[in-house]
C-alpha cells in the first residue's frame, strides 16, 4: 500500500478540498461578519467600511443588550420553557420508545401505524388551536411545553437505539429474576442509555430553544414571552421599544431611534444564538449520533 | 395486527390476551404517549369537520351546522387560489431542485483524508443549523438592507444601484430557497456521510485494481450505496411538498412582497388565527393536508418500484 497516490488521485484531491474550503468560507463568513459587526461602530458598519474585523470597537450595543429587562425576561422564560419542555418530552418519549422497542408488546404494529401516520397528515393549525383553547391553555406556560410534549420522529430514534444497543437478554434475566417490565426500564434500560438520553435532550432541548411560532400564537401576556419573540419585534418588525431606548418617545429620541436599532440589531443576535453555538462544538457528536441512529434500518 | 396473530396460529386470541395480560406494564409505560397523540394529533383531525361545518364557539365542533362543500368552493374560486397554489408550488420546487447540493457536500467532506480538518469542516458547516429562525431571518433583513446591508454595499461598491430585496417581490423565493441551503446544506450532509461510512471499503479496494479513477469510484460505488437514503429523503420531501419553512416565510413576509410569498399555510394563519375565519381557513389547511398525503403517497408507490420505499 506503499505506492504513491497517482497524479489524477492528488489533482482530485486539490479540486475536493477547494470545494470544502468554498462551502467552509461561504458559511463562515456571514458568522464572522456579525461578530465583527456586533462589536463595531455602526457607521462603519452600515457604509461597509467594516466588512470582515471589527473596526471601531464598542460594546455599547452588548451594554444595551444587557441592561434590557425584556431581553432578561425573554432569556428567563426561554431557560424555564427549555428545561420543563424537554424534561416532559423525555418522560414521555422514553418510557414510549421502550414499550414500542419489545417484541412482546402485543398491536405493536397497529399502534405505530397509528403513530407513524400522524407523521403525514394532521388536523391542521386551526383544529390545534381550537383544542389548546379549550384546553384553557392559551397565554399559559402550558401553551410552551404541551401541545410539543413529543415528536414521533424522535420517538422512533429512541426506539431504534433500545432495540440495537440494550442486550435482550439483560432485560430477560431481569425479569426472571422476577424484576417487572418497569423496574427494568428504569433500572436496567435507562443507566444504559445515556447517550440516546443526551441526543433527545438536545433534540428537544434545541427546538424549544428556538421556537417562536407557538409562543406567537398562544401568548399574549409579554411576561410569558420567549427571548424569541422579543427578538421578532426587534430584528424582524423593527420595534425598539421605548425601554430599549431608555428614554420616551420624544421627538428626539426617534430621530436616535435608527441609530440605536444598528447598535444593538447584531448584539441581540450574537446574545441569543452565542449559548447554541458556544455548547454545540462539543456536543456535535451526541447530535451526529442522534441522526445517524435514525438512519439506521429496522 | 394481522401479522402478530398469523405468528401464533393455534389459540391465537386467548394467547394475546393473556400476552396483554402478562405485559401490563408495557401498557403502562406506553399510555402517556398514546394519550398525548390520541388528544393532541387525533383529536384536531376530529375538528377538522369544521372545514365541512359552520363553526360558532357555542355550538361547538359537533353541534355547528354543516354546510358541506361550501367553504372550499369558496376557495377555489377566490382570486387569489391560483397565486397561492403558484407560490406554495413555486418556492417548494425551487427547494427541491437544491437537493443534490446536500449530497455534494456529503460526497466531498467523505473524500477528505486529512481528519481533523474533515472534522472542522464539518462543525463549521453544520453550525447554521442551530440558529433560531428568527435570529435567521433577522441575518437576512439585515444583510440585505437596501441602505445598510452588507451586500447592498458590494452591489455599490461594484457601481451598481442598490436592490431593494425584501420587498421586491421577484427576489422572495430565491432569497428564501438559498438562505434555507446556507443553513442546513451540511446537516443535510450528516445522513448521508451515515451511508457512505457503511460502504464496504473491498468494493473500492477492487475498483482501485481495477484502475478507476476517484470520480468513478464516488459515481459507481459511493453513489449508488447512498441511493436508498437518496430516495427515502426524496420521499419525505415531497410529503412535505407543500408546507416546508411555514415559519420562515411568515416572519420574511410583508406587504410590499406578498404577492410572492403568501403561500397556503401563511394563508391558513392569517384567515384563521388573524381574521377569526375558523371554518374556511381550517377548509383550506385541509386542502392543503390532503394533497401533501396524496403526493407522498404517489412518490412513495413511485419508490416502490426501485425496491425503496417508506412502507
Amino acid at each position: 500500500m506503499s505506492i504513491k497516490p497517482a497524479k489524477s488521485d492528488r489533482i482530485f484531491d486539490f479540486f475536493n478540498k477547494l470545494l470544502v474550503w468554498f462551502f467552509i468560507v461561504i458559511i463562515s463568513y456571514p458568522l464572522i461578519y456579525i461578530i465583527s459587526a456586533s462589536i463595531s461602530d455602526p457607521a462603519y458598519v452600515n457604509s461597509g467600511q467594516m466588512w470582515l474585523f471589527p473596526k471601531g470597537i464598542t460594546f455599547e450595543g452588548f451594554e444595551r443588550v444587557f441592561q434590557s429587562n425584556e431581553i432578561w425576561l425573554g432569556y428567563r422564560n426561554t431557560i424555564f420553557y427549555t428545561l420543563l419542555g424537554t424534561f416532559i418530552n423525555l418522560a414521555i418519549t422514553l418510557p414510549m420508545a421502550y414499550a414500542l422497542s419489545r417484541s412482546d408488546l402485543i398491536g405493536k404494529k397497529a399502534i405505530m401505524a397509528l403513530l407513524v401516520f400522524t407523521m403525514f397528515f394532521d388536523g391542521g393549525l386551526i383544529p390545534t388551536y381550537l383544542l389548546i383553547r379549550d384546553l384553557g391553555m392559551i397565554n399559559t406556560v402550558w401553551a410552551m411545553v404541551i401541545p410539543s410534549a413529543a415528536a414521533m420522529w424522535n420517538i422512533i430514534v429512541t426506539m431504534t437505539f433500545f432495540k440495537v444497543s440494550i442486550p435482550k437478554g439483560l432485560e430477560e434475566a431481569a425479569e426472571i429474576d422476577g424484576a417487572s417490565q418497569i423496574r427494568t426500564f428504569f433500572q436496567i434500560v435507562i443507566p444504559l442509555s445515556a447517550p440516546i438520553i443526551a441526543v433527545m435532550a438536545l433534540f428537544y432541548g434545541v427546538g424549544h430553544w428556538n421556537q417562536y411560532f407557538g409562543a406567537l400564537i398562544y401568548l399574549q401576556d409579554r411576561e410569558l414571552f420567549p427571548l424569541q419573540l422579543f427578538l421578532r419585534e426587534i430584528l424582524v418588525q423593527q420595534q425598539i421599544t421605548a425601554e430599549l431606548m431608555q428614554q420616551s418617545g420624544t421627538a428626539a429620541a426617534i430621530s436616535e431611534h435608527a441609530k440605536i436599532a444598528d447598535i444593538i440589531k447584531y448584539a441581540v443576535m450574537i446574545v441569543s444564538a452565542a449559548p447554541l453555538l458556544i455548547v454545540y462544538p462539543f456536543l456535535q457528536r451526541f447530535f451526529i449520533k442522534g441522526v445517524m441512529i435514525g438512519s439506521l434500518k429496522e | 395486527m394481522a401479522k402478530t396473530l398469523s405468528e401464533n396460529p393455534p389459540k391465537k386470541k386467548g394467547t394475546n390476551w393473556r400476552k396483554i395480560k402478562i405485559n401490563w406494564q408495557l401498557y403502562v409505560l406506553l399510555a402517556p404517549g398514546l394519550i398525548y397523540f390520541l388528544v393532541f394529533k387525533y383529536y384536531p383531525m376530529y375538528g377538522v369537520q369544521i372545514a365541512f361545518k359552520d363553526f360558532r364557539a357555542v355550538d361547538g365542533i359537533f353541534g355547528s351546522a354543516w354546510v358541506g362543500f361550501d367553504h372550499f368552493i369558496r376557495f377555489f374560486d377566490s382570486y387569489y387560489f391560483w397565486d397561492l397554489i403558484k407560490n406554495t408550488l413555486g418556492i417548494n420546487l425551487y427547494a427541491l431542485a437544491l437537493f443534490p447540493i446536500s449530497i455534494i457536500v456529503a460526497l466531498s467532506l467523505n473524500e477528505l483524508r486529512d481528519g481533523k480538518f474533515k472534522k472542522t469542516a464539518q462543525t463549521i458547516t453544520y453550525a447554521p443549523h442551530f440558529i433560531s429562525v428568527v435570529v435567521f431571518v433577522g441575518m437576512i433583513i439585515a444583510f440585505l438592507d437596501p441602505a445598510t446591508g452588507i451586500i447592498n454595499n458590494f452591489i455599490q461598491f461594484l457601481g451598481f444601484e442598490p436592490i431593494s430585496f425584501m420587498t421586491e417581490p421577484g427576489w422572495f423565493k430565491t432569497i428564501f430557497v438559498w438562505s434555507n441551503e446556507w443553513q442546513n446544506l451540511g446537516w443535510g450532509a450528516i445522513i448521508y456521510l451515515a451511508a457512505l461510512a457503511g460502504v464496504d471499503p473491498q468494493l473500492h479496494e477492487a475498483a482501485k485494481v481495477d484502475g478507476a479513477t476517484r470520480l468513478q469510484r464516488i459515481w459507481h460505488i459511493n453513489l449508488p450505496s447512498i441511493m436508498p437514503t437518496i430516495i427515502i429523503l426524496l420521499i419525505l420531501n415531497m410529503g412535505n411538498m407543500m408546507s416546508i419553512g411555514f415559519e420562515k416565510i411568515l416572519l420574511m413576509q410583508n406587504e410590499l412582497n406578498l404577492e410572492s410569498s403568501q403561500v397556503i399555510q401563511t394563508y391558513v394563519y392569517e384567515a384563521g388565527l388573524l381574521h377569526g375565519q375558523y371554518s374556511y381557513s381550517t377548509a383550506v389547511g385541509l386542502f392543503n393536508s390532503v394533497i401533501n398525503f396524496a403526493i407522498l403517497i404517489f412518490f412513495n408507490r413511485l419508490a416502490r418500484r426501485t425496491g425503496t420505499s417508506l412502507w
